[in-house]
């Protein structure tokens, strides 16, 4: 790829110190996230996922190795990627459109118009009559959805998303998988996406990072060559099979 | 059997939050009244039980007057306990207010800066130690016997509470909040209130609330070591002249205001924690 990737990282290692001793996490990750594209990590559980995204989030500081963001050095900058943590945590007293301007209230941009923008959306994000409603009042696969289109307000050219519908039932994560496919079309933003669910990477992404067991490397990464736009129908398809097993191989040699 | 249906009717809301409001509204009525009906017809007992033996026993009046004889009295001493209430309402609800600002400053402080707890929080918990009745003499010996002193000790009882619920309730915020509003690169200001604060909401008000029912006896009690007008004197007035239905005039009015403030303060929790209540 000639252009710039939106995020890369190179050489990303980090460890924690425990009672136990130190717990090394990420070992000499490299990773590149082309822009405009949608792409997965997978990996098996503890594997340091979320730690990597911390560290591009600007919320951890990595022992060695640096995060380029659009080509700029950004290791430990916070503000610049859109980013959506594992549970909604969605403020239980704001509305759900006060929960949705959030980045812009905390950057002090124009909340008024924002919200503007953020009611025009509520329909496309099933929300629709929801605007002033409380967290509270919605079900799970709405929060979630609430929660996205807060990362989607944030309005960065970049969003990462930890495990989004990881703790969803498996009716509602399907619906969601399904309208985030349609939604991806049409919001032309570079999405890195953490999931431990090989079908939602292979449906929802262009390419697809196999992370190793901890310490984490980056084991593969494949293109998901299935023609877009994507539907729900390709999961029986043979060539999105071929993709199944070789990620599942790859996964298969850290388990 | 009807209260036990109450309950369940009151269940079920709770785990619907998106039950009718309206519904929901009329059946905490009932719920209020099959709350305060009991405890209201155990009181009315007792006064009965009260009065009939004081009747029986025909005991004078300045051993135990009859509950109807200080109502009388209550009734008859009202012009002149107004001055007292005032007086008394105004140093606790100052130094109410001061203790606030105090005990939610150091609060503060404390949260900001690990230096500042290890080094005020002993400090904090030995002040609750020492006696009001140690400190309130020397309070008025210092300062005299005008309103100052009953005000600070009103506060020195109200200042803990507070902040020792602050400090807590800071931290009860979402972690994984924190971390999405650090990842919007907020400042420690803009974590404090847009998340941090309104998070420790319901802990502060409880603090408030042990802070309310403090104060005005916190008031009264130094009232009574010295000064000149307040239900403390009052109160230590009659007893000195052997008006004991004044004394228990004075010790209900001290109750009902404290009642009364600490009302308040529960209506300011449902206006402020609203969202809580629809939260499962």
């Amino acid at each position: 790829m000639p252009e710039t990737p939106a995020i890369e990282v190179q050489n990303l290692s980090k460890s924690y110190s425990t009672p136990a001793g130190l717990l090394p996490v990420l070992r000499q990750v490299n990773l590149r996230v082309p822009t405009g594209a949608f792409t997965s990590i997978i990996g098996p559980s503890g594997s340091g996922k979320s730690t990597l995204f911390n560290i591009i989030a600007g919320l951890e500081h990595p022992d060695a190795g640096t995060v380029l963001l659009a080509g700029q050095p950004a290791t430990g900058q916070r503000g610049q990627v859109a980013y959506m943590p594992q549970r909604d945590a969605l403020l239980p007293w704001r509305t759900v459109l006060d929960n949705a301007v959030l980045a812009t209230t905390v950057q002090r941009g124009d909340v008024a118009a924002a919200r503007r923008e953020a009611r025009a959306l509520l329909p496309t994000f099933g929300l629709e009559g929801f605007g002033e409603s409380l967290p509270a009042a919605l079900s799970g696969g709405m929060r979630q959805r609430a929660a996205l289109l807060r990362t989607v307000m944030w309005k960065q050219p970049m969003m990462l998303l930890d495990e989004p519908f990881g703790a969803l039932d498996a009716i509602t994560r399907a619906q969601l998988q399904r309208w985030l496919l349609t939604l991806w079309d049409e919001l032309d933003r570079t999405v890195l996406l953490v999931t431990h669910d090989v079908d939602e990477a292979i449906l929802l992404s262009d390419y697809v990072a196999v992370l190793t067991a901890r310490p984490a490397r980056v084991a593969l990464t494949l293109t998901m060559d299935l023609p877009r736009p994507r539907t729900y129908q390709m999961i029986t398809t043979p060539a999105f099979a071929r993709l199944k097993e070789q990620l599942l191989a790859a996964l298969g040699d850290e388990l | 059997m009807e209260y036990r249906s109450q309950q369940l009717d009151a269940s079920h809301v709770r785990s619907n939050p998106q039950h009718e409001p309206e519904g929901a509204h009329r059946l905490s009525w009932r719920h209020w009244l099959g709350t305060a009906l009991p405890p209201l017809l155990v009181i009315a007992g007792l006064l009965l039980l009260w009065e009939l033996l004081v009747g029986w026993l025909a005991l004078p009046d300045w051993l135990l007057p009859a509950p109807s004889q200080i109502g009388r009295t209550l009734v008859e001493r009202l012009p002149i306990l107004q001055g007292h209430i005032t007086i008394t309402l105004f140093e606790a609800l100052v130094g109410l207010a001061l203790g606030f600002v105090v005990g939610f400053g150091l609060a503060l402080a404390i949260d900001a800066s690990g230096l500042v707890r290890r080094a005020l929080y002993p400090l904090l918990i030995v002040s609750q130690t020492i006696p009001i009745v140690a400190i309130a003499p020397l309070l008025i010996v210092g300062l005299g016997f005008g309103l100052l002193p009953k005000i600070i000790v009103v506060a020195l009882v109200t200042f803990f509470p507070i902040a020792v619920n602050t400090v807590d309730g800071l931290q009860t915020a979402d972690r994984d909040t924190v971390r999405l509003l650090l990842a919007m690169d907020a400042s420690r200001w803009q974590l404090l209130r847009l998340v941090r604060l309104p998070a420790a909401l319901p802990s502060i008000l409880s603090g408030l609330k042990v802070a309310v029912t403090y104060s005005v006896i916190g008031a009264v009690l130094a009232e009574w070591i010295g000064a000149n007008q307040g239900l403390g004197v009052y109160i230590a007035r009659s007893l000195r002249s052997f008006r004991t239905d004044q004394v228990f005039v004075g010790a209900l009015v001290t109750s009902l205001l404290t009642l009364a403030l600490f009302g308040l303060v529960l209506a300011l929790e449902r206006w402020l924690t609203a969202w809580k209540r629809n939260t499962p």
